[in-house]
């Protein structure tokens, strides 16, 4: 047992030294910051997949000017400090010139700091509109921003002629972004938020916070949370017998949502990008060409649709690559490089960044979708 | 001068030292992390490991005090010092209050009240949302300086971290080798033995409770100064649960242990990310394995081990042939 523990162990240490050896020159080093493990791996898994089959295929065409890419991936578990420790081992050991990530809106605040002091550019995967507002010079991001989402719907209401509503937000990161933001627009679009609710984002039942609801003078009900939480209030709804209009936010769209509400679904509208709408987009759609390479390269690899957090690092892969080709791969020209985007058609939408705005996105980044017959139907 | 003295003394030589050889910028701050989990290793280890009572609600207490002091400079703009002294008061009288009923409880019971006190502590981080940020996170809490030198970078950090941590480590030496430690150790091993003996048995278990959730306080403090951002993910149960980890793997009733269990906790993760997707297995193999060969911690298995090695490298001296 004692010499099979020390083989082990001089394996095991060998296999380290390999690995930190490995690394050969002339690449360039991108970092990754994913919560690949953890309770947001359902954002990290499907970003860390695709930055890797982003890179992967960048360097089978030979990568940028002839010299490959190096992705490194660190896995953060949407631990904050993790994250800070991750991202300080990126730039200090790793020497990445730019990192990609990391998944949430909480981590991504804590490594704000760590970016910003050692000046490498960061471009974010998480939401929140407080990562880019107020603009901070080496911080980018590629999800589309809350208000957005939020704007889409509130527009539509207004176009049915629909003015109180019933809010119910999940309370971790995602929902209380959403809820502010829900709040923030009401006065602007008109609308009066009559009940405002939360569920925790473990909850199984939220009959009480329905029945509230039902016996209110909302017209519609918002609901903004992340799987499952969503599935169970559409369920409840329907149990309840609730007739008013119910809507989703951006961060259910995803099939895995229709699969958990099942029949309870159909009806439901909701904002999203237009990766899950990407075969029934009119032609002359500017973003057709790259939304249907992702989804198609995505099944090819990994057997599984690709969705709206894959689109992220889709989309953070492809502004670096587009910002390396024009000004080369040292830090500082990269956040200039990145500034100066504009018009690329990503997966989350059309992206122009500039001095005064690093999310680079317009309301038009989402289309509102309904649950028809178990898929999504564009709402016109 | 006694042998205790020495070993500290070298001890913290090793400290004062230890950055010059470490030249990479990124390793200084895994070693301000390690720092800051030996002052909450430290301090849970004087409640488990001494008195013989476990809390799985410590990150809680840490998170209050990176909390109190993140709220009350950011929102109120109190002086970080002055936030870090009401972080610490206000959580070591709360565990003073909090400790006379919870401690009266024992094994099972006790772990489950203190679990909740842990998870109440982490929902208020995530409801409280004008005041904390609610789950995303409250950002911006200002460094800590003193005489015009702002703590704003790794070295500094280093310092500053590794200083408080030394300090706590010569007051809890003291501690247990004093009259109130070895009261402890009397109701580790017997607490109606201590009591029979004349010992304030449960004046004592909610002391040290309470000094305890202190240590732990101005952990979390130093914690919000030097990484300015706090989010209640930090503060959840599976780090509490991490916590008493670092003081089992370490050594129980040991504080040099403790600095062991905290620092294998924080480093093992960080050179296990090469094997990518599995670091999380080999990770919980090491554990296991460690647990299993060392049922001491490694405050007893390390020199077990090595005399064990010089042991077998003397009787075999074709090894070095």
């Amino acid at each position: 047992m004692k010499r099979f523990l020390q083989t082990t162990t001089i394996a095991l240490l060998l296999l380290v030294w390999a690995s930190i050896c490995g690394a050969s020159a002339g690449t360039i080093k991108i970092g990754a910051l994913f919560s690949v493990s953890g309770p947001p791996s359902f954002l990290g898994e499907p970003e860390r997949n695709t930055a890797k089959m982003v890179v992967d295929e960048i360097n089978a065409l030979g990568g940028i000017k002839g010299r490959k890419l190096e992705l490194v991936v660190y896995d953060t578990q949407g631990d904050a400090t993790k994250a800070v420790q991750a991202a300080n081992r990126l730039i200090k050991e790793d020497k990445v010139v730019a990192i990609i990530g990391p998944s949430t809106t909480g981590e991504t605040m804590a490594v704000i700091p760590v970016a910003e002091k050692e000046r490498v550019p960061l471009i974010s995967c998480a939401a929140g509109s407080k990562i880019t507002d107020p603009v901070k010079k080496w911080v980018f991001k590629t999800a589309q921003n809350d208000g957005l989402a939020v704007a889409k719907i509130y527009e539509y209401l207004n176009r049915k002629k629909i003015n109180r509503i019933a809010i119910l937000t999940v309370s971790d990161g995602f929902g209380s972004s959403g809820r502010e933001q829900l709040k923030a627009n009401a006065a602007r679009y008109g609308i009066q938020i009559v009940v405002d609710d939360t569920y925790g984002p473990k909850d199984t039942d939220m009959t009480a916070q329905l029945t509230k609801i039902r016996g209110s003078q909302a017209q519609a009900v918002i609901c903004w949370g992340t799987n499952p939480g969503p599935a169970v209030i559409a369920k409840n709804v329907k149990q309840l017998g609730i007739k008013l209009p119910l809507f989703m936010s951006h961060g259910v769209s995803s099939k895995k949502f229709i699969e958990l509400a099942g029949d309870a679904a159909d009806g439901i509208i909701l904002p999203s990008g237009r990766v899950i709408v990407a075969d029934v987009l009119p032609a002359k759609d500017k973003q057709k060409k790259s939304l249907i390479a992702f989804v198609k390269d995505y099944q090819k690899h990994y057997r599984a649709e690709g969705d709206h957090f894959g689109g992220h690092a889709w989309d953070a892969v492809m502004l670096l690559k587009g910002a390396i080709e024009r000004g080369g791969d040292s830090p500082a020209a990269i956040r200039d490089q990145l500034e100066r985007t504009v018009n690329f058609a990503g997966i989350g939408g059309i992206f122009t960044y500039s001095v005064a705005d690093h999310a680079g996105l317009s309301k038009d980044a989402f289309v509102l979708v309904e649950v028809k017959n178990k898929d999504w139907a564009l709402v016109k | 001068m006694n042998r205790e003295l020495i070993k500290f003394l070298l001890l913290v030589v090793v400290v004062l030292l230890a950055p010059l050889s470490v030249s990479e910028g990124y390793l200084l701050n895994v070693l301000v992390f390690v720092g800051i989990h030996t002052m909450l290793a430290l301090a849970l280890n004087l409640l488990l490991g001494y008195a013989g009572q476990i809390s799985l609600g410590h990150a809680g207490f840490f998170g209050l005090g990176a909390y109190i002091s993140g709220v009350l400079t950011v929102n109120h703009g109190i002086d970080p010092w002055l936030a870090m002294a009401i972080a610490a008061t206000t959580v070591t009288l709360m565990a003073f209050l909090v400790g006379f009923p919870i401690l009266k409880l024992k094994g099972h019971y006790l772990a489950m009240a203190t679990l909740g006190l842990g998870i109440i502590i982490y929902i208020v981080f995530n409801e409280a949302v004008d005041q904390t940020g609610g789950p995303s996170g409250l950002s911006g809490i200002p460094n800590l300086s003193i005489a015009g030198i702002t703590f704003d970078s790794d070295i500094k950090n280093y310092y500053l971290i590794w200083t408080a941590t030394l300090i706590c480590m010569g007051l809890a030496l003291n501690l247990v080798h004093s009259r109130i430690g070895r009261a402890l150790r009397a109701i580790h091993d017997s607490e109606v033995a201590a009591r029979v003996m004349g010992v304030n048995a449960r004046l004592f278990k909610v002391q040290i409770f309470a000094l305890s959730a202190g240590i732990s306080a101005v952990a979390g403090s130093l914690y919000a100064h030097t990484m300015t951002f706090i989010a209640p993910a930090s503060f959840g149960f599976n780090f509490s649960v991490e916590l008493v980890t670092m003081v089992i793997i370490g050594g129980l009733a040991s504080i040099y242990g403790s600095l062991l269990g905290a620092a294998l906790l924080t480093v093992l993760p960080e050179i296990l990310r090469t094997f990518q997707d599995f670091d999380i297995v080999v990770y919980g193999l090491l554990l296991i394995i460690m647990t299993m060969y060392m049922p001491g911690g490694l405050v007893q298995g390390i020199p077990a081990l090595l005399s064990a090695l010089w042991g077998k490298f003397k009787r075999s001296p074709a090894a070095h042939a």
